[in-house]
């Protein structure tokens, strides 16, 4: 079936199967590989992407239910190659370690903070129980956000 | 793994899509937010040969809290429940359940027609859906029909829907003025599956207790009122000895479930800890309100 999308700022026009997730659709068709697929049905968060502003699973999105949406990956955080405020505090407290859950966690975090700049600890920790992280324990991953969240309140997108 | 095979056709009226199903004959599956079914294909749970997506038929959406009744239909999703303000008002007990619904991601697709449909007995809507007496709109090939919700659910995933019938709305009859509520849920995770849960609501009849309704889900086969609870409750004052015999009187009526995660004496159990917890909040509730 043809859908078009835009990804990451840029259209794209695809022929796609319909039994392809937007995850897979993202990886393979359009070389996006930045998004991983771990669990394959809905329970890790590996595989987040933000469609419409809205971060959702890529694997329980098919490619076909996001024609005319705006997606963007964590490809599209860090727009012009330098790391955005997330991305950098990720860095700054050791919030990763294999960075297999990174992308979708950083993904869902965007998402988090754009809606809300403010968000507490306690819903921090409520929105990673979507996302499993087998490396960090979590700690940190909170640290980074808590830190994000100035500059997101600053106004704009700071991703991009 | 990877979804088995399928057509898909995303239609923008009803009367297409319930002829599509009709057409199909059994062999096709609606598809809302996915986040059910999807899994189940990728699963092999389910190989539907045409999936029909309703995304863009007009209608389906809407918070509506008008005086009589709420209407919320059936495309509302996880996220907009939690984001009314109209309804945190008239119906508390129905964002405090959906909170337990799944993770971030997924309350910004799932929906409550998906969920009713899906029909897991430890899924919150459905059972908030029973506890209040809902009544479920339906549109099939051969004209609609409304469904009461403990009537739609027939068994552990399954429903007395046709294979062409599409839910449109359900409909909450509204509270009265002070109704108190309860729920509580015990889960693995925050957001898994729940292993039991409890959902409750009463008048106050001067001191006592009237119009109780108590409702179980995650512990039995389907999301159910608990007539003898409801009894213990009503004509009695809201204290520590009533919760106490509703708890015992609900634990004592209920065909726990066994699976990996508990077993039938474990949920049994749980079911009467998990009600007396949540009447003694509704209570607490209350005087805070008051202070
Ligand atoms: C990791 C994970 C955790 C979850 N945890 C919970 C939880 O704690 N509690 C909970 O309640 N749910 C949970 N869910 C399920 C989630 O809430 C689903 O969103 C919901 O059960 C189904 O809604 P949907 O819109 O995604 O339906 P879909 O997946 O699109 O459809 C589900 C079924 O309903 C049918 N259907 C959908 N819409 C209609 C309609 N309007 N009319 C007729 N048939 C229809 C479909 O054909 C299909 O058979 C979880 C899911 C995942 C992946
Ligand atoms: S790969 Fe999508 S949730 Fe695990
Ligand atoms: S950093 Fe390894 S899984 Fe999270």
């Amino acid at each position: 079936m043809k859908i078009a999308l835009t990804v990451n700022g840029r259209p794209a026009a695809l022929d796609v199967a319909p039994r392809t997730t937007l995850a897979d659709c993202l990886r393979h068709a359009l070389g996006l590989t930045g998004t991983h697929l771990a669990c394959e049905h809905g329970v890790c968060g590996a595989c987040t992407v933000i469609v419409d502003g809205a971060a959702v699973r890529g694997c329980l999105t098919l490619a076909v239910q996001a024609d005319g949406a705006e997606v963007t990956t964590v490809e599209g955080l860090a727009g012009d190659g330098a790391l955005t405020p997330l991305q950098e505090a990720f860095r700054r407290h050791h919030a990763l370690q294999c960075g297999f859950c990174t992308a979708g966690i950083l993904t869902t975090l965007h998402a988090l903070l754009t809606e809300n700049p403010d968000v507490e600890a306690c819903e921090i920790r409520e929105v990673l129980s979507g996302n499993i992280c087998r490396c960090t324990g979590y700690i940190p991953i909170v640290e980074a956000a808590l830190e994000a969240r100035a500059a997101y309140r600053r106004g704009g997108d700071p991703a991009q | 793994m990877k979804l088995p095979a399928f057509d898909y056709a995303c239609p923008e009226t009803l009367d297409e899509a319930t002829a599509l199903l009709a057409e199909a004959g059994g062999d096709a599956k609606v598809i809302a937010g996915g986040q059910s079914l999807l899994p189940f294909m990728a699963f092999r749970l389910a190989a539907p040969s045409l999936l029909v997506d309703l995304r863009k038929i007009a209608g389906l959406d809407g918070i509506e809290v008008a005086d009589g009744e709420i209407r919320l239909g059936a495309m509302v999703r996880w996220r907009d429940i939690l984001d009314s303000a109209a309804l945190a008002r008239a119906l508390p007990l129905l964002p405090a359940a959906i909170g337990h619904v799944a993770h971030y991601q997924i309350r910004n697709r799932g929906t409550l027609g998906g969920s009713l449909a899906h029909a897991d007995p430890a899924s919150e809507f459905p059972c908030i859906a029973v506890l209040c007496g809902a009544s479920v709109d339906v549109v099939g090939a051969g004209g609609h029909r409304t469904i009461p919700a403990d009537e739609l659910i027939a068994g552990p995933m399954e429903t007395t829907l046709e294979d062409d019938e599409i839910i449109v709305a359900v409909r909450f009859p509204r509270w009265p003025e002070g109704r108190r509520w309860a729920f509580d849920e015990f889960a693995l995770r925050h957001g898994d599956l729940a292993i039991a849960a409890v959902a409750a609501a009463y008048d106050m009849d001067g001191p006592h207790i009237a119009h109780a309704r108590v409702a179980v889900m995650g512990a039995t086969d389907t999301p159910q009122r608990v007539p003898p609870a409801e009894d213990a409750l009503n004509g009695r004052a809201p204290d520590d000895d009533t919760f106490g015999a509703a708890a015992a009187a609900a634990s004592a009526a209920i065909e726990p479930t066994e699976d990996l995660h508990a077993g039938a004496a474990y949920r049994r159990a749980l079911v009467g800890t998990l009600l007396r917890r949540a009447l003694a909040e509704s209570c607490a509730r209350e005087r805070e309100a008051a202070e």
